[in-house]
């Protein structure tokens, strides 16, 4: 049984061994600039940051894709989670409390790929077709919104997945932490003739509001290593765009896209070393969130999941 | 504070009460909006394309229309046995240590830790992972390399259920037990594990259909395979990945098996998240969910 519990810690051994044994190659020739560096096409003069070919390797614009469609992510899932939360725990009729749980828990089942399906074959033709002009016309001015990619594809499609995919880790998460909140303290509020409203703000929200944000930064962590939806529908191509809906691609999906194909040992190599520091990334996210949704919740039992 | 401002105040009170009401409820349409569109598009485009040819053949070449997944239905099959054999003992395993042995001590508490970040870490690093540790020295792809890359994703989530559904056993089982002289060792394993194992088996379950969706490791450990293959030593099909390359695939035939893939894939999930549900609300452990 020791032997089974210490071979979690194997695990992770194993893997940060492995990664680093073999992004090497690129550590050794590009060092930290890895993460900053930009190229120039010799022909063109234009910005390049990926070009295997040249063995110009750069892990900027994949970290730029990554973070754009998460934060885009966050921004569209936190208040919907968090609202659904309130919702479950607080106002909601017993008799919906239980299959609204299931579906969210459903939700949080479905493998990747098939969003990443749902995604491709629904929700690109709805942005292409109806989102994407009006987000053009509306928010034009700004040049957050290019005219530039009449494909449906990009960061915005990508974060929307992303967001309905974190959703319910979020919400289960957020519901955990305002379930751990002792009775006694909502009716010390209402007994003081607070409105419900009231009573959830200073009474659940701000007992449980380490833990909501543990919960946010889990989703986070999620959103970062989310691999396959993404690569279905973020258009694959290594560059940085102002625009939200030009193509782009994140640290997961170039590794889902070129990992099998690359031949080249630098190529491999570079694309282990952006494995790596997303592995290292995700741990550190992944630590802090566990850290702050166990403040929370200890002591009280967890549900099962 | 005059009467005309109290009433002012206690009417915007309840307002604001109405009003996050309303957006509550609206987040939460919002939430089961898609989950809802999801799933019957679903079911609607995987419906109209099962038939039996689906079960029973392998993929036909570009152009040709019919044919089946059988084949990746056999390999996912193998992958997932692989992958059980490994995860699911050394998952247990840690979960007793965990609830059992080693409740409370430092090194537990370590464990659970790990195997918690250890569920966050992004599938695709586990492939280039076991790509390096596997694939990269054999100098080839394999069923073999897929199936360890999903054994190892099931062991952190088979621990901590299992973990779980032990802490459920009420404690007067475990005492009556121990009262009765009967060591610790036995009475974990004849006593509590046995109380529990309708939890833990289904919550292997789950992990089950976790790793059966998984793709991203599956890409450049097991590759698939567009006809039949059995040995572990080859690269071999899986439904997931199946359905990835023909979801981004230009072809309409190839679109429509993709839906049937992902229909049974989803129902395969649906029923072992059912069948947790059902388990964990009924008997000793009650309470779970």
């Amino acid at each position: 049984m020791v032997l089974c519990a210490f071979s979690i810690f194997g695990i992770v051994v194993l893997i940060v061994w492995q990664l680093v044994v073999h992004s090497q190659l690129a550590w050794n020739k590009f060092g930290l600039s890895f993460f900053y560096q930009v190229f120039t096409d010799s022909y063109t003069q234009q910005k390049l940051y990926w070009d295997p070919v040249n063995e110009h390797f750069s892990a900027l614009p994949f970290i730029f894709g990554t973070l754009v469609s998460s934060f885009l992510a966050l921004l569209m899932a936190v208040p919907l989670a968090v609202g659904l939360a309130i919702f479950l725990t607080e106002m909601c009729p017993t008799v919906l409390r239980g299959p609204l749980a299931f579906l969210t828990e459903l939700l949080a089942a479905i493998p990747s790929v098939i969003y990443g399906l749902w995604a491709v074959f629904v929700l690109v033709p709805l942005l292409r077709e109806h989102v994407n002009p009006l987000l053009i016309r509306w928010l034009g001015w700004t040049g957050l919104v290019g005219n530039d990619n009449p494909t449906g594809l990009g960061f915005l499609a990508a974060g929307v997945i992303l967001a309905i995919m974190i959703l319910p880790i979020i919400s289960s998460l957020t519901r955990e932490v305002m379930t751990a909140v002792p009775h006694s303290q909502r009716e010390a509020v209402l007994a003081l003739g607070a409105t419900r409203w009231e009573m959830i703000r200073m009474a659940v929200l701000r007992n449980a509001r380490i833990g909501i944000v543990g919960a946010i930064i889990l989703g986070l962590g999620r959103a970062l290593g989310e691999t396959m939806a993404v690569t279905m529908v973020i258009g694959n191509s290594p560059e940085i765009h102002r625009s939200l809906l030009a193509n782009g691609s994140s640290m997961a999906s170039v590794i889902a896209n070129e990992y099998a194909e690359a031949s080249a040992d630098m190529h491999l190599s570079a694309l282990t070393e952006i494995g790596l520091a997303l592995f290292i990334v995700t741990i550190i996210v992944n630590a802090i969130a566990q850290l702050l949704v166990w403040a929370v919740t200890r002591g009280t039992p967890r549900s099962a999941r | 504070m005059n009467v005309e401002t109290y009433r002012t105040r206690s009417i915007m009170r309840a307002l604001t009460d109405r009003a996050v009401t309303a957006l509550a409820i609206l987040a939460t349409a919002l939430v089961v909006a898609p989950l809802v569109a999801i799933f019957i598009y679903l079911v609607y485009r995987g419906a109209s394309s099962l038939n039996l040819a689906f079960f029973t053949q392998v993929p036909k070449p570009v152009g040709e229309p019919g044919g089946g997944m059988a084949n990746a239905i056999l390999g996912s099959g193998i992958l997932l046995a692989l992958a059980s054999s490994i995860g699911v003992p050394i998952g247990i395993g840690g979960g007793i240590y965990l609830a059992e042995f080693g409740r409370g001590t430092k090194l537990a508490n370590a464990v659970r830790f790990t195997a918690d970040v250890l569920n966050g870490v992004p599938s695709i690093v586990m492939g280039v992972a076991i790509y390096a540790l596997i694939v990269n020295p054999q100098k080839h792809y394999s069923a073999f390399s897929g199936g360890v890359a999903l054994g190892i994703m099931m062991i952190p989530t088979v621990c901590r259920t299992t973990e779980e559904m032990l802490l459920m056993v009420p404690h007067a089982v475990r005492e009556a037990a121990l009262g009765l002289g009967v060591p610790n060792w036995r009475s974990v394993l004849s006593i509590t594990v046995k109380t529990a194992s309708p939890g833990i088996i289904t919550g292997c379950m789950l992990a089950f259909a976790r790793v059966a969706g998984e793709t991203a490791p599956l890409i450049f450990t097991a590759l698939g395979n567009q006809f039949w293959s059995t040995s572990l030593n080859d690269p071999i099909a899986a439904l997931p990945l199946q359905i990835y390359v023909y979801a981004i695939s230009p072809y309409d035939d190839w679109h429509r098996l993709a839906w049937a893939g992902a229909l049974v894939l989803i129902i395969l999930i649906v029923l072992a998240v059912s069948l947790v549900r059902f388990v964990t609300s009924r008997g000793v452990l009650k309470g779970a969910s």
